[in-house]
C-alpha cells in the first residue's frame, strides 16, 4: 500500500517544478484529475502518481467577460476576455482550464475537439502567487 | 403501487410566506427572515401557536462571506421567538432552499417532530459585484473546478455551448426563456423585477427622450435581447439577461403532520415526493448537458409520489441562468433530451401553455437571494395549489414540483405536491 500523499498541495508542488500529474489506481488502472486518492471505480486506496502528457482537446468552452478578481488582476475584462474551457486528457480524465491561443473576442470562431496541450499558468508574487491550469491550441 | 420508497407518514405545508426579493441596504438576513415569518404567520388559515413549532431548518449560503455571520440558525430562530429548541442551518449552495425543506420533511416523517418551521433566507447586496463573484464561484470546487478564472456564469454558459453543439441549440431560445420568466415575473409583486422586457424596452426609451440622448430602436424582444449595448455578453454565450441577479430575500414554510395538518388550515398541501442527488465538479462530467443529481433526484421524487412528469400540472424550476431552465425541463422529463429548445419556441412552458414552468417569474425574474430561492419555489407552488397566486394564477393545477440545483448540480433536489381539496 502505497505511503504517497495524494493531496491538493502535492499536486500544485510537482505543477511547480512543471511536472504534471494524476493518480492512477494499481488494481483497477483508471487515472484521476483532479488526483483522488481512493479509486471511485473500485473503491481500492491503493493509488500512485502517474504523469500526464498535457495532450487533450477541447469538450467545451466560455469566454468571460466578467471575471473574478485575480483575473481582473491579470488584466481581462469587458474588452479583453478570457477563454475558459473543459478538456479531455489523451489519459481520460477531464479538467478546467484556460484556453490559449484562440480568438476569445469572436467565440463562434472556437471550435469544439480542436487538439489542446498544456501550458502552465502563473500570476501574483510570494504569497499572492496564484498558478493554474492553461491549454494552448496547437498549430 | 409505488415502486418508491415511502415517507414514515404524510407530511403536509400549511403555511407558507416569503418577504419581498430585491435589493435592500438596511435589511440583514435576520430582518428578511423576520419578514418572511411574519407572512407565513398570515397564510396559517386556522392560525397557529408559535409553541407548537418544535424545530427550525434554517437555509442559508454563506452570511459567513456576505455579512461575516457565521451560525445562523440559533439567531433566525432566536428573531422569531424559537428559543430553546433546536436550530439547524444547512447549506448546499442554491440547493440549499429544497434541501433544508427535505430535513425538515424528515424530521416529521420520521416521527421525531410533529410541527416544523422551514425557512430560507440570503443578504447578497451589500457586497461589491466583484467579490459576489468570488463568493458564489465558491460553491464551485475551488481547487480544481474554477480556479481557472470559471466563473458561475461561465460553468453555465461552457452546459450551454455544449447544448448548442451536441443539439444545435440556439441563443434565440435561452432568450426566450428571460422574456417569459420577466412576462410572468411583471405579474408577481414580491418578486425583484416586475417589468416584462417589452415594457422594460418602453422605459428605455422612454428615458432616453427625456434625457436627449439617441432613442433606441428594437423591432422585437429578440432584437432587444440581441442588442450588446442593452444586454450585454457575461460569459459568451450567456448575456446579463440569461443571468439571474443578485439578490436579498427570505421564505419561510410551516410543515406538520398529515394527521394533524387540518388543524390549521383545510386546504393543506401535501407533500407527496422527495429526492436529492449529488454529483462530480463539471470538469469531470462525461455529459455536459444534463444533470445526472436533478435526474437521480427526479426519479427517486416521481416514484415516490406516484406520479409521471405528464402529471406534473405546474413546476417552480431553478432557472440560475436561462440555459438551467432548459436542462432541467429535458431532465424532469417534461420534454426529451435536446428538445426543451423547441418547447421553450413553441411557447409550451408559458403559463398558458401545456407544460407551465416559473409561473412566479422563477430565479430570472423574481430574484435569487440563494439560500431563499429554493424556499420561495415552494411558497409559489402553495400559492399555485390553492388558487391564490392572483394575476398570474395558472388554472387547473392540482399536482406541482420544484427543482432546485446546487451550483452546476453537485446538488439536485426535487419535490412533488399535491392538493387534495
Amino acid at each position: 500500500m502505497s505511503k504517497e500523499s495524494f493531496t491538493s498541495a502535492e499536486f500544485y508542488k510537482y505543477l511547480k517544478n512543471e511536472k504534471f500529474m494524476g493518480t492512477c489506481c494499481n488494481e483497477c488502472q483508471e487515472v484521476y484529475l483532479p488526483p483522488r486518492p481512493i479509486c471511485i471505480k473500485c473503491s481500492s486506496f491503493d493509488m500512485s502518481w502517474t504523469e500526464l502528457s498535457g495532450k487533450g482537446k477541447l469538450v467545451s468552452f466560455t469566454s468571460i467577460t466578467v471575471g473574478p478578481s485575480f483575473m481582473s488582476e491579470a488584466g481581462f475584462d469587458r474588452k479583453n476576455p478570457y477563454c475558459v474551457g473543459i478538456v479531455a486528457l489523451k489519459e481520460g480524465p477531464q479538467v478546467s482550464g484556460q484556453i490559449l491561443g484562440v480568438n476569445s473576442k469572436e467565440p463562434e470562431t472556437i471550435k469544439i475537439g480542436i487538439p489542446l496541450s498544456l501550458k502552465i499558468m502563473e500570476h501574483g508574487q510570494g504569497n499572492n502567487k496564484k498558478t493554474w491550469l492553461g491549454f494552448n491550441k496547437e498549430e | 403501487m409505488s415502486k418508491g420508497k415511502k415517507l414514515g407518514r404524510e407530511v403536509a405545508i400549511v403555511g407558507s410566506g416569503m418577504s419581498k426579493f430585491g435589493v435592500f441596504p438596511e435589511m440583514t438576513t435576520r430582518d428578511l427572515f423576520v419578514e418572511a415569518y411574519k407572512d407565513m404567520t398570515h397564510s396559517v388559515d386556522k392560525g397557529f401557536d408559535p409553541e407548537d413549532i418544535e424545530a427550525t431548518y434554517i437555509s442559508n449560503f454563506s452570511s459567513d462571506i456576505f455579512e461575516g455571520q457565521c451560525h445562523t440558525a440559533p439567531i433566525m430562530a432566536d428573531w422569531v421567538g424559537q428559543i430553546p429548541k433546536p436550530a439547524t442551518r444547512i447549506e448546499n449552495a442554491c440547493a440549499s432552499g429544497g434541501i433544508t425543506l427535505r430535513q425538515g420533511l424528515i424530521a416529521i416523517a420520521s416521527g421525531v417532530c410533529d410541527v416544523v418551521l422551514v425557512g430560507g433566507t440570503e443578504k447578497m447586496t451589500n457586497l461589491p459585484t466583484e467579490n459576489v463573484t468570488d463568493a458564489l464561484a465558491a460553491a464551485g470546487d475551488t481547487l480544481y473546478e474554477v480556479n481557472c478564472g470559471l466563473t458561475f456564469p461561465g460553468l453555465y454558459a461552457t452546459m450551454a455551448t455544449a447544448h448548442m453543439h451536441k443539439y444545435g441549440t440556439k441563443p434565440e431560445s435561452l432568450m426566450r426563456v428571460g422574456i417569459k420568466n420577466h412576462e410572468n415575473g411583471a405579474l408577481n409583486p414580491k418578486g425583484q423585477f416586475n417589468v416584462s422586457i417589452a415594457a422594460l424596452m418602453k422605459s428605455k426609451q422612454e428615458k432616453a427622450l427625456n434625457k436627449g440622448t439617441p432613442v433606441p430602436e428594437w423591432e422585437d424582444e429578440l432584437a432587444f435581447m440581441k442588442d450588446n449595448a442593452a444586454n450585454p455578453v457575461i460569459a459568451w454565450p450567456l448575456r446579463l439577461f440569461d443571468c439571474s441577479p443578485v439578490s436579498d430575500g427570505a421564505g419561510c414554510i410551516l410543515l406538520a403532520a398529515g394527521e394533524i395538518a387540518r388543524n390549521f388550515t383545510d386546504n393543506p398541501i401535501y407533500i407527496i415526493g422527495t429526492g436529492q442527488g449529488s454529483d462530480h465538479a463539471l470538469p469531470e462530467r462525461k455529459d455536459l448537458t444534463s444533470l445526472t443529481a436533478v435526474k437521480v433526484a427526479a426519479k427517486q421524487a416521481y416514484e415516490m409520489a406516484d406520479v409521471t412528469p405528464d402529471e406534473i400540472d405546474i413546476a417552480e424550476v431553478h432557472d440560475c441562468f436561462t440555459i438551467a431552465e432548459i436542462l432541467a425541463i429535458e431532465d424532469l422529463g417534461f420534454f426529451p433530451a435536446g428538445k426543451g429548445p423547441k418547447a421553450i419556441d413553441e411557447g409550451l412552458t408559458r403559463r398558458d401553455g401545456s407544460k407551465p414552468v416559473n409561473a412566479s417569474g422563477g430565479l430570472k425574474s423574481k430574484g435569487h437571494p440563494i439560500g431563499a430561492s429554493g424556499i420561495g419555489q415552494v411558497v409559489e407552488i402553495w400559492n399555485q395549489l390553492r388558487g391564490e397566486a392572483g394575476p398570474r394564477q395558472v388554472q387547473n393545477v392540482r399536482v406541482g414540483l420544484t427543482h432546485n440545483v446546487g451550483t452546476t448540480g453537485g446538488s439536485g433536489v426535487v419535490h412533488i405536491y399535491e392538493r387534495r381539496n
